[in-house]
Protein backbone atom coordinates (compact mmCIF):
# COMPACT_ATOMS: atom_id res chain seq x y z
CA UNK A 1 0.00 0.00 0.00
CA UNK A 2 0.85 3.81 -0.81
CA UNK A 3 0.09 6.68 1.05
CA UNK A 4 0.99 10.69 1.34
CA UNK A 5 2.96 11.26 4.35
CA UNK A 6 1.82 14.40 6.36
CA UNK A 7 3.21 17.12 8.49
CA UNK A 8 1.30 14.96 11.74
CA UNK A 9 2.62 11.66 10.70
CA UNK A 10 -0.80 10.32 9.29
CA UNK A 11 -0.93 8.69 6.00
CA UNK A 12 -3.47 9.47 3.42
CA UNK A 13 -4.65 6.92 0.76
CA UNK A 14 -6.33 9.73 -1.35
CA UNK A 15 -3.65 13.26 -2.23
CA UNK A 16 -6.90 15.88 -2.55
CA UNK A 17 -7.71 19.50 -3.39
CA UNK A 18 -10.31 20.44 -0.73
CA UNK A 19 -12.20 23.22 -2.21
CA UNK A 20 -14.63 24.52 1.24
CA UNK A 21 -17.34 26.74 1.48
CA UNK A 22 -17.94 29.20 4.59
CA UNK A 23 -21.16 30.46 4.52
CA UNK A 24 -24.13 29.08 1.92
CA UNK A 25 -23.69 32.24 -0.10
CA UNK A 26 -20.26 31.30 -1.20
CA UNK A 27 -21.31 27.51 -1.80
CA UNK A 28 -22.09 28.10 -5.64
CA UNK A 29 -18.50 29.78 -6.47
CA UNK A 30 -17.08 27.20 -4.88
CA UNK A 31 -18.99 24.46 -6.49
CA UNK A 32 -18.30 26.40 -10.09
CA UNK A 33 -14.45 26.45 -9.05
CA UNK A 34 -15.26 22.52 -8.49
CA UNK A 35 -16.83 21.54 -11.74
CA UNK A 36 -14.36 21.44 -14.16
CA UNK A 37 -12.02 19.58 -12.04
CA UNK A 38 -14.57 16.31 -12.09
CA UNK A 39 -11.93 13.00 -11.84
CA UNK A 40 -9.10 14.88 -10.97
CA UNK A 41 -9.24 14.79 -6.90
CA UNK A 42 -10.71 18.01 -6.66
CA UNK A 43 -13.46 17.59 -3.58
CA UNK A 44 -16.10 20.28 -2.31
CA UNK A 45 -16.79 20.41 1.56
CA UNK A 46 -18.40 23.53 3.25
CA UNK A 47 -20.48 24.59 6.19
CA UNK A 48 -23.57 26.94 5.11
CA UNK A 49 -24.20 28.33 8.22
CA UNK A 50 -23.33 32.09 9.20
CA UNK A 51 -23.81 32.05 12.67
CA UNK A 52 -20.86 30.69 14.91
CA UNK A 53 -20.44 27.24 15.72
CA UNK A 54 -17.70 25.70 17.65
CA UNK A 55 -18.70 22.40 16.70
CA UNK A 56 -18.56 23.13 13.04
CA UNK A 57 -15.43 25.12 13.26
CA UNK A 58 -14.21 22.19 14.63
CA UNK A 59 -15.50 19.97 11.95
CA UNK A 60 -13.93 21.97 9.44
CA UNK A 61 -10.85 22.11 10.87
CA UNK A 62 -10.19 18.28 10.95
CA UNK A 63 -11.48 17.52 7.61
CA UNK A 64 -9.27 20.09 6.14
CA UNK A 65 -6.43 18.67 7.69
CA UNK A 66 -7.70 15.10 6.97
CA UNK A 67 -4.73 13.16 5.56
CA UNK A 68 -6.80 12.45 2.20
CA UNK A 69 -6.59 16.34 1.50
CA UNK A 70 -3.21 17.85 0.36
CA UNK A 71 -4.15 20.91 -0.58
CA UNK A 72 -7.45 23.48 0.46
CA UNK A 73 -9.28 26.34 -0.91
CA UNK A 74 -10.94 28.79 1.03
CA UNK A 75 -14.10 30.08 0.11
CA UNK A 76 -15.93 32.87 1.77
CA UNK A 77 -18.58 35.37 0.67
CA UNK A 78 -16.84 37.92 3.13
CA UNK A 79 -19.44 39.00 6.21
CA UNK A 80 -20.09 35.37 7.28
CA UNK A 81 -18.81 34.74 10.85
CA UNK A 82 -16.40 31.74 10.10
CA UNK A 83 -13.02 32.24 11.09
CA UNK A 84 -11.33 31.95 7.81
CA UNK A 85 -7.74 33.09 9.01
CA UNK A 86 -7.85 30.98 11.90
CA UNK A 87 -8.53 28.14 9.71
CA UNK A 88 -6.26 29.27 7.08
CA UNK A 89 -3.35 29.23 9.52
CA UNK A 90 -4.22 25.88 11.10
CA UNK A 91 -4.04 24.57 7.83
CA UNK A 92 -0.81 26.37 6.76
CA UNK A 93 1.03 24.70 9.88
CA UNK A 94 -0.17 21.36 9.07
CA UNK A 95 2.34 22.14 5.71
CA UNK A 96 -0.28 22.09 3.17
CA UNK A 97 -1.02 24.62 0.54
CA UNK A 98 -3.93 27.00 1.15
CA UNK A 99 -5.34 29.88 -0.14
CA UNK A 100 -8.64 31.65 0.55
CA UNK A 101 -10.98 33.48 -1.39
CA UNK A 102 -12.91 36.04 -0.10
CA UNK A 103 -16.02 36.89 -3.21
CA UNK A 104 -16.59 40.65 -2.11
CA UNK A 105 -12.83 41.28 -2.32
CA UNK A 106 -12.47 39.52 -5.26
CA UNK A 107 -15.03 40.66 -7.82
CA UNK A 108 -17.92 38.55 -7.90
CA UNK A 109 -19.53 35.58 -9.19
CA UNK A 110 -17.21 35.20 -12.34
CA UNK A 111 -13.83 36.80 -11.58
CA UNK A 112 -13.58 34.41 -8.05
CA UNK A 113 -14.41 31.40 -9.82
CA UNK A 114 -11.86 32.14 -12.70
CA UNK A 115 -9.08 32.93 -10.00
CA UNK A 116 -10.41 30.10 -7.41
CA UNK A 117 -10.47 27.81 -10.80
CA UNK A 118 -6.55 28.57 -11.30
CA UNK A 119 -5.42 28.35 -7.56
CA UNK A 120 -7.06 24.59 -8.14
CA UNK A 121 -5.35 23.82 -11.40
CA UNK A 122 -2.10 24.59 -10.13
CA UNK A 123 -2.61 22.72 -6.25
CA UNK A 124 -4.39 19.86 -8.03
CA UNK A 125 -0.70 19.72 -11.14
CA UNK A 126 1.64 19.93 -7.84
CA UNK A 127 -0.24 17.30 -5.74
CA UNK A 128 0.56 15.04 -8.22
CA UNK A 129 3.99 15.25 -8.10
CA UNK A 130 4.32 14.13 -4.30
CA UNK A 131 5.68 11.16 -4.29
CA UNK A 132 3.80 8.52 -2.00
CA UNK A 133 5.35 6.37 0.37
CA UNK A 134 5.04 2.87 2.20
CA UNK A 135 1.19 2.66 4.22
CA UNK A 136 1.07 -0.60 6.28
CA UNK A 137 -2.36 -1.40 7.28
CA UNK A 138 -1.67 -0.75 10.38
CA UNK A 139 -1.88 2.78 9.79
CA UNK A 140 -5.47 3.03 8.34
CA UNK A 141 -8.59 4.25 10.29
CA UNK A 142 -11.64 2.02 8.88
CA UNK A 143 -14.72 3.05 10.34
CA UNK A 144 -18.50 1.79 9.65
CA UNK A 145 -21.98 2.92 9.00
CA UNK A 146 -25.26 1.03 8.22
CA UNK A 147 -27.94 2.98 6.26
CA UNK A 148 -30.94 1.60 4.36
CA UNK A 149 -31.07 -1.19 6.52
CA UNK A 150 -33.52 -4.00 6.14
CA UNK A 151 -33.68 -7.75 7.73
CA UNK A 152 -30.56 -8.74 5.58
CA UNK A 153 -28.71 -5.86 6.72
CA UNK A 154 -27.98 -8.05 10.33
CA UNK A 155 -27.53 -11.77 8.73
CA UNK A 156 -24.93 -10.75 6.03
CA UNK A 157 -23.37 -7.46 5.76
CA UNK A 158 -23.36 -6.31 9.14
CA UNK A 159 -21.93 -9.58 10.64
CA UNK A 160 -19.52 -9.90 7.93
CA UNK A 161 -18.24 -6.20 8.41
CA UNK A 162 -17.76 -7.23 12.04
CA UNK A 163 -15.31 -10.29 11.15
CA UNK A 164 -13.24 -7.75 8.75
CA UNK A 165 -12.94 -5.69 11.45
CA UNK A 166 -11.05 -8.36 14.03
CA UNK A 167 -9.34 -9.15 11.06
CA UNK A 168 -8.11 -5.35 10.89
CA UNK A 169 -7.48 -5.51 14.62
CA UNK A 170 -5.53 -8.43 14.35
CA UNK A 171 -3.23 -6.84 12.09
CA UNK A 172 -2.85 -3.29 13.94
CA UNK A 173 -5.06 -1.24 12.28
CA UNK A 174 -7.97 1.55 13.94
CA UNK A 175 -11.50 0.41 13.68
CA UNK A 176 -14.26 3.13 14.57
CA UNK A 177 -17.81 2.23 15.16
CA UNK A 178 -21.05 4.81 16.03
CA UNK A 179 -24.67 4.79 15.92
CA UNK A 180 -25.27 4.92 19.71
CA UNK A 181 -28.85 5.29 19.72
CA UNK A 182 -28.81 1.40 17.43
CA UNK A 183 -27.37 -0.20 20.46
CA UNK A 184 -30.16 0.53 22.92
CA UNK A 185 -30.99 -3.24 24.61
CA UNK A 186 -27.33 -4.07 24.77
CA UNK A 187 -25.42 -1.61 27.11
CA UNK A 188 -23.94 -4.05 29.27
CA UNK A 189 -22.81 -6.58 26.43
CA UNK A 190 -21.22 -3.40 24.81
CA UNK A 191 -19.74 -2.89 28.30
CA UNK A 192 -18.39 -6.13 28.61
CA UNK A 193 -16.21 -5.79 26.00
CA UNK A 194 -14.22 -2.71 26.84
CA UNK A 195 -10.81 -2.67 27.92
CA UNK A 196 -11.45 -1.82 31.36
CA UNK A 197 -14.50 -0.92 34.08
CA UNK A 198 -14.49 3.05 33.97
CA UNK A 199 -14.90 2.65 30.07
CA UNK A 200 -17.59 -0.04 30.45
CA UNK A 201 -19.30 2.57 32.71
CA UNK A 202 -18.75 5.25 30.04
CA UNK A 203 -20.24 3.14 26.87
CA UNK A 204 -23.21 2.38 29.26
CA UNK A 205 -23.73 6.66 30.25
CA UNK A 206 -23.47 6.99 26.11
CA UNK A 207 -26.36 4.99 25.32
CA UNK A 208 -28.69 5.90 27.85
CA UNK A 209 -27.38 9.53 26.56
CA UNK A 210 -28.60 8.46 23.18
CA UNK A 211 -32.05 7.07 24.39
CA UNK A 212 -32.65 10.26 25.66
CA UNK A 213 -31.52 12.56 23.38
CA UNK A 214 -33.31 10.31 20.62
CA UNK A 215 -36.81 10.48 22.91
CA UNK A 216 -37.20 13.86 23.05
CA UNK A 217 -37.26 14.04 19.02
CA UNK A 218 -39.65 11.16 18.74
CA UNK A 219 -37.42 8.35 17.81
CA UNK A 220 -37.21 7.08 21.16
CA UNK A 221 -39.61 4.31 20.55
CA UNK A 222 -37.65 0.50 20.76
CA UNK A 223 -40.51 -1.24 21.57
CA UNK A 224 -39.97 -4.59 21.52
CA UNK A 225 -42.22 -6.94 19.73
CA UNK A 226 -40.66 -5.87 16.18
CA UNK A 227 -41.67 -9.46 14.88
CA UNK A 228 -42.10 -9.14 11.38
CA UNK A 229 -38.23 -9.59 10.22
CA UNK A 230 -38.27 -12.12 12.46
CA UNK A 231 -37.09 -10.14 15.29
CA UNK A 232 -38.41 -11.24 18.93
CA UNK A 233 -36.46 -8.97 21.76
CA UNK A 234 -35.08 -5.53 21.53
CA UNK A 235 -31.46 -7.17 21.87
CA UNK A 236 -31.95 -8.99 18.78
CA UNK A 237 -32.90 -5.87 16.80
CA UNK A 238 -30.02 -3.81 18.66
CA UNK A 239 -27.30 -7.13 17.93
CA UNK A 240 -28.18 -6.47 13.98
CA UNK A 241 -26.58 -2.98 14.04
CA UNK A 242 -24.36 -3.58 17.13
CA UNK A 243 -22.51 -6.84 15.31
CA UNK A 244 -20.66 -4.50 12.29
CA UNK A 245 -18.02 -3.95 15.45
CA UNK A 246 -16.85 -7.45 15.47
CA UNK A 247 -15.93 -9.14 18.91
CA UNK A 248 -12.30 -7.27 19.41
CA UNK A 249 -12.28 -5.40 23.02
CA UNK A 250 -13.29 -1.88 22.75
CA UNK A 251 -10.39 0.71 23.32
CA UNK A 252 -12.23 3.69 24.34
CA UNK A 253 -15.11 6.10 23.32
CA UNK A 254 -14.23 9.14 20.69
CA UNK A 255 -16.20 12.34 19.78
CA UNK A 256 -16.25 13.80 16.93
CA UNK A 257 -12.60 15.52 15.36
CA UNK A 258 -10.58 13.15 17.87
CA UNK A 259 -8.02 10.66 16.86
CA UNK A 260 -8.01 7.25 17.88
CA UNK A 261 -4.62 7.39 20.17
CA UNK A 262 -3.99 4.04 19.20
CA UNK A 263 -5.19 0.95 17.18
CA UNK A 264 -7.86 -1.12 17.89
CA UNK A 265 -11.89 -0.30 18.30
CA UNK A 266 -13.20 2.62 19.01
CA UNK A 267 -16.94 3.82 19.90
CA UNK A 268 -18.22 6.98 18.30
CA UNK A 269 -20.17 9.24 20.76
CA UNK A 270 -21.67 11.44 18.26
CA UNK A 271 -24.94 12.66 21.01
CA UNK A 272 -23.83 16.17 22.20
CA UNK A 273 -23.70 16.40 26.58
CA UNK A 274 -25.79 18.90 26.88
CA UNK A 275 -29.79 19.49 26.31
CA UNK A 276 -31.02 19.04 22.79
CA UNK A 277 -30.03 21.54 20.63
CA UNK A 278 -29.84 22.39 17.12
CA UNK A 279 -32.37 19.32 16.00
CA UNK A 280 -31.62 15.32 15.31
CA UNK A 281 -27.58 15.32 15.90
CA UNK A 282 -27.41 13.73 12.38
CA UNK A 283 -29.94 14.87 10.00
CA UNK A 284 -28.74 11.42 7.48
CA UNK A 285 -26.07 9.18 6.37
CA UNK A 286 -23.73 11.70 5.07
CA UNK A 287 -23.45 13.55 8.47
CA UNK A 288 -22.80 10.34 10.45
CA UNK A 289 -19.43 9.85 7.65
CA UNK A 290 -18.30 13.80 8.24
CA UNK A 291 -18.26 13.00 11.72
CA UNK A 292 -16.38 9.15 11.21
CA UNK A 293 -13.93 11.30 8.85
CA UNK A 294 -13.35 14.06 11.09
CA UNK A 295 -12.02 11.52 13.55
CA UNK A 296 -9.18 10.34 11.23
CA UNK A 297 -11.13 7.60 8.98
CA UNK A 298 -9.62 6.92 5.70
CA UNK A 299 -12.67 5.06 4.01
CA UNK A 300 -15.55 3.86 5.58
CA UNK A 301 -17.48 0.52 5.10
CA UNK A 302 -21.33 1.06 4.45
CA UNK A 303 -23.80 -1.40 4.87
CA UNK A 304 -27.17 -1.49 3.37
CA UNK A 305 -30.47 -3.97 2.67
CA UNK A 306 -32.67 -1.54 0.38
CA UNK A 307 -29.60 0.25 -1.38
CA UNK A 308 -27.92 3.31 -1.02
CA UNK A 309 -26.14 5.04 -3.53
CA UNK A 310 -24.05 7.73 -1.59
CA UNK A 311 -20.37 8.28 -1.39
CA UNK A 312 -18.37 10.67 0.18
CA UNK A 313 -16.56 13.69 -0.21
CA UNK A 314 -12.54 13.28 1.28
CA UNK A 315 -12.92 9.63 2.22
CA UNK A 316 -13.98 6.21 -0.03
CA UNK A 317 -16.76 4.90 0.53
CA UNK A 318 -17.29 1.12 0.26
CA UNK A 319 -20.55 -0.18 0.15
CA UNK A 320 -21.82 -4.10 1.07
CA UNK A 321 -24.70 -4.63 0.11
CA UNK A 322 -26.88 -7.00 2.40
CA UNK A 323 -29.63 -8.30 0.05
CA UNK A 324 -29.19 -9.83 -2.95
CA UNK A 325 -32.39 -8.31 -4.48
CA UNK A 326 -31.20 -5.01 -4.13
CA UNK A 327 -27.73 -5.71 -5.04
CA UNK A 328 -29.30 -6.92 -8.72
CA UNK A 329 -31.35 -3.49 -9.11
CA UNK A 330 -28.30 -1.42 -7.79
CA UNK A 331 -25.23 -3.54 -8.52
CA UNK A 332 -23.57 -0.31 -10.51
CA UNK A 333 -23.37 1.50 -7.22
CA UNK A 334 -22.68 -1.55 -4.85
CA UNK A 335 -19.01 -2.61 -3.91
CA UNK A 336 -19.58 -5.97 -2.36
CA UNK A 337 -22.65 -8.64 -2.76
CA UNK A 338 -22.80 -9.78 0.91
CA UNK A 339 -26.49 -10.78 -0.05
CA UNK A 340 -25.15 -13.50 -1.80
CA UNK A 341 -24.76 -15.30 1.91
CA UNK A 342 -28.54 -15.70 1.54
CA UNK A 343 -28.42 -17.87 -1.47
CA UNK A 344 -25.20 -19.96 -0.31
CA UNK A 345 -23.13 -18.64 -2.89
CA UNK A 346 -21.07 -17.39 0.13
CA UNK A 347 -20.09 -17.26 3.66
CA UNK A 348 -19.96 -14.77 5.96
CA UNK A 349 -15.86 -15.76 6.14
CA UNK A 350 -15.70 -15.35 2.32
CA UNK A 351 -17.37 -12.21 2.41
CA UNK A 352 -15.07 -10.87 5.25
CA UNK A 353 -12.10 -11.92 3.06
CA UNK A 354 -13.63 -9.67 0.60
CA UNK A 355 -14.15 -6.36 2.10
CA UNK A 356 -10.61 -6.85 3.16
CA UNK A 357 -9.25 -7.32 -0.24
CA UNK A 358 -11.55 -3.72 -1.12
CA UNK A 359 -9.82 -2.42 1.91
CA UNK A 360 -6.30 -2.51 0.50
CA UNK A 361 -7.19 -1.79 -2.94
CA UNK A 362 -9.25 1.08 -2.48
CA UNK A 363 -6.45 2.69 0.40
CA UNK A 364 -4.22 1.90 -2.93
CA UNK A 365 -5.77 3.86 -4.78
CA UNK A 366 -8.40 1.73 -6.35
CA UNK A 367 -12.05 3.82 -6.92
CA UNK A 368 -14.55 2.56 -5.09
CA UNK A 369 -17.81 2.82 -6.71
CA UNK A 370 -19.44 5.32 -5.42
CA UNK A 371 -16.25 7.39 -6.31
CA UNK A 372 -16.50 5.89 -10.44
CA UNK A 373 -19.78 7.47 -10.03
CA UNK A 374 -18.76 11.07 -9.09
CA UNK A 375 -20.21 10.74 -5.53
CA UNK A 376 -19.45 13.31 -3.32
CA UNK A 377 -21.61 14.16 -1.27
CA UNK A 378 -20.92 16.33 1.91
CA UNK A 379 -23.08 17.60 4.68
CA UNK A 380 -22.09 19.90 8.01
CA UNK A 381 -24.94 21.15 10.12
CA UNK A 382 -25.28 23.04 13.81
CA UNK A 383 -24.51 21.07 17.05
CA UNK A 384 -23.44 21.72 20.19
CA UNK A 385 -19.86 21.91 20.78
CA UNK A 386 -18.64 18.43 23.05
CA UNK A 387 -17.11 18.30 25.85
CA UNK A 388 -13.50 16.95 26.41
CA UNK A 389 -13.82 12.89 25.93
CA UNK A 390 -13.44 11.70 29.31
CA UNK A 391 -10.90 9.64 30.44
CA UNK A 392 -12.51 6.56 29.59
CA UNK A 393 -9.63 4.79 27.44
CA UNK A 394 -7.52 1.33 27.92
CA UNK A 395 -4.58 3.05 28.61
CA UNK A 396 -6.03 4.89 31.40
CA UNK A 397 -7.15 2.04 33.30
CA UNK B 1 -23.85 -30.19 -2.13
CA UNK B 2 -26.59 -32.12 -3.40
CA UNK B 3 -27.47 -35.16 -0.90
CA UNK B 4 -30.85 -35.83 -1.82
CA UNK B 5 -32.68 -38.93 -0.47
CA UNK B 6 -34.62 -41.75 -2.02
CA UNK B 7 -37.82 -40.67 -0.51
CA UNK B 8 -36.88 -37.51 1.94
CA UNK B 9 -36.84 -33.40 0.72
CA UNK B 10 -33.62 -32.15 1.43
CA UNK B 11 -32.74 -28.39 0.76
CA UNK B 12 -29.58 -28.60 -1.50
CA UNK B 13 -27.23 -25.54 -0.05
CA UNK B 14 -27.08 -23.84 3.29
CA UNK B 15 -30.62 -22.25 4.14
CA UNK B 16 -29.91 -21.51 7.49
CA UNK B 17 -26.92 -18.95 8.53
CA UNK B 18 -25.39 -19.73 12.28
CA UNK B 19 -23.74 -15.98 12.75
CA UNK B 20 -21.30 -17.30 15.53
CA UNK B 21 -20.27 -20.51 16.54
CA UNK B 22 -21.95 -20.26 19.61
CA UNK B 23 -25.05 -19.51 18.76
CA UNK B 24 -28.02 -22.20 19.24
CA UNK B 25 -30.38 -20.76 16.77
CA UNK B 26 -29.61 -19.97 12.78
CA UNK B 27 -31.50 -17.62 10.77
CA UNK B 28 -33.38 -19.15 7.54
CA UNK B 29 -32.69 -17.80 4.22
CA UNK B 30 -35.52 -19.30 3.10
CA UNK B 31 -39.33 -20.13 4.06
CA UNK B 32 -38.92 -23.70 5.23
CA UNK B 33 -41.35 -25.66 5.46
CA UNK B 34 -42.51 -28.15 8.65
CA UNK B 35 -40.68 -31.80 7.93
CA UNK B 36 -38.37 -30.70 5.65
CA UNK B 37 -34.20 -31.30 6.16
CA UNK B 38 -32.45 -28.70 6.20
CA UNK B 39 -28.47 -28.58 6.06
CA UNK B 40 -26.24 -26.52 8.40
CA UNK B 41 -22.29 -26.44 8.01
CA UNK B 42 -22.55 -30.17 7.09
CA UNK B 43 -25.57 -31.32 9.47
CA UNK B 44 -28.75 -32.10 8.44
CA UNK B 45 -31.64 -30.63 11.08
CA UNK B 46 -35.22 -31.83 10.28
CA UNK B 47 -37.60 -28.57 10.77
CA UNK B 48 -40.25 -29.30 13.85
CA UNK B 49 -42.00 -26.05 12.77
CA UNK B 50 -42.43 -23.81 9.40
CA UNK B 51 -39.83 -20.98 9.60
CA UNK B 52 -39.96 -17.90 7.56
CA UNK B 53 -36.81 -16.01 5.60
CA UNK B 54 -35.15 -14.50 8.06
CA UNK B 55 -36.27 -15.89 11.32
CA UNK B 56 -34.85 -18.42 13.69
CA UNK B 57 -34.83 -21.98 14.11
CA UNK B 58 -32.94 -23.95 17.22
CA UNK B 59 -30.23 -25.99 15.91
CA UNK B 60 -29.26 -27.11 19.42
CA UNK B 61 -31.34 -28.52 22.22
CA UNK B 62 -31.87 -25.75 24.68
CA UNK B 63 -33.46 -25.94 28.31
CA UNK B 64 -35.99 -23.30 29.82
CA UNK B 65 -34.83 -20.85 30.92
CA UNK B 66 -31.45 -21.20 28.92
CA UNK B 67 -29.93 -17.74 27.24
CA UNK B 68 -31.16 -18.23 23.23
CA UNK B 69 -28.01 -17.15 21.69
CA UNK B 70 -27.38 -15.00 18.45
CA UNK B 71 -24.09 -13.17 17.45
CA UNK B 72 -22.84 -14.92 19.72
CA UNK B 73 -24.66 -13.44 22.90
CA UNK B 74 -27.98 -13.90 24.87
CA UNK B 75 -30.80 -12.46 22.83
CA UNK B 76 -33.10 -13.47 25.50
CA UNK B 77 -33.89 -16.70 27.17
CA UNK B 78 -36.41 -19.89 26.15
CA UNK B 79 -39.43 -19.98 28.14
CA UNK B 80 -39.25 -23.84 27.30
CA UNK B 81 -37.74 -26.36 25.74
CA UNK B 82 -36.68 -25.53 22.56
CA UNK B 83 -35.70 -28.90 20.54
CA UNK B 84 -33.06 -28.64 17.77
CA UNK B 85 -35.73 -27.83 14.19
CA UNK B 86 -38.00 -26.08 16.16
CA UNK B 87 -39.08 -22.12 15.78
CA UNK B 88 -38.05 -19.84 18.00
CA UNK B 89 -39.86 -16.66 18.11
CA UNK B 90 -42.43 -14.68 20.87
CA UNK B 91 -44.01 -17.82 21.86
CA UNK B 92 -40.75 -19.68 23.26
CA UNK B 93 -38.34 -16.40 23.85
CA UNK B 94 -38.46 -13.59 26.08
CA UNK B 95 -36.19 -10.62 26.43
CA UNK B 96 -33.87 -10.41 29.35
CA UNK B 97 -34.31 -6.55 29.09
CA UNK B 98 -36.89 -5.05 30.86
CA UNK B 99 -36.76 -1.59 30.79
CA UNK B 100 -39.89 -0.26 29.19
CA UNK B 101 -38.09 2.81 28.15
CA UNK B 102 -40.05 4.88 30.11
CA UNK B 103 -37.07 7.80 31.75
CA UNK B 104 -37.45 9.36 34.58
CA UNK B 105 -36.29 12.39 33.78
CA UNK B 106 -32.15 11.99 35.30
CA UNK B 107 -31.58 10.41 32.37
CA UNK B 108 -32.42 6.69 34.06
CA UNK B 109 -34.13 4.04 32.68
CA UNK B 110 -37.59 2.66 34.91
CA UNK B 111 -38.64 -0.97 34.22
CA UNK B 112 -42.43 -1.78 34.47
CA UNK B 113 -42.47 -1.52 38.11
CA UNK B 114 -40.75 1.94 38.52
CA UNK B 115 -38.03 0.84 39.53
CA UNK B 116 -34.49 2.13 37.80
CA UNK B 117 -32.30 -0.49 36.20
Amino acid sequence: MKGYLRSDGRKGIRNLVVVAYLVECSRHVAAEIVAPMRGEGVHLIGFSGCFPNDYADRMMTSLCTHPNVGAVLLVGLGCESFDDQRLKKTIEHSGRPVERLVIQESGGTTRSIEQGRRWVRQAADKLRDDAPVDMKIDELVVATICGGSDASSGLTANPAVGRAFDRLIERGATTIFEETGELIGCEQLIASRAANDILGKQIVASIEKAARYYAVYGHGSFAPGNADGGLTTIEEKSLGAYCKSGDSTIMGIIRPSEIPPCGGLYLLDIIPDDEPRFGFPNICDNAEIGELMSCGAHLSLFTTGRGTVVGSAVAPVIKICANPDTYRRLSDDMDIDAGRILEGRGTLDEVADEIIEHIEATADGRQTASERLGHQEFILTYKSEFAPSPRCRAEDG
Amino acid sequence: MSRQKSDEQVITHPHLIRLHGNDNVAATTVNVEEGQLVEIEGREIRAADSVPTGHKMAITEIAAGEKVIKYGVPIGSATCLINPGQYVHTHNLKSDYLPTYTLDGTNRYLDSRGRTT
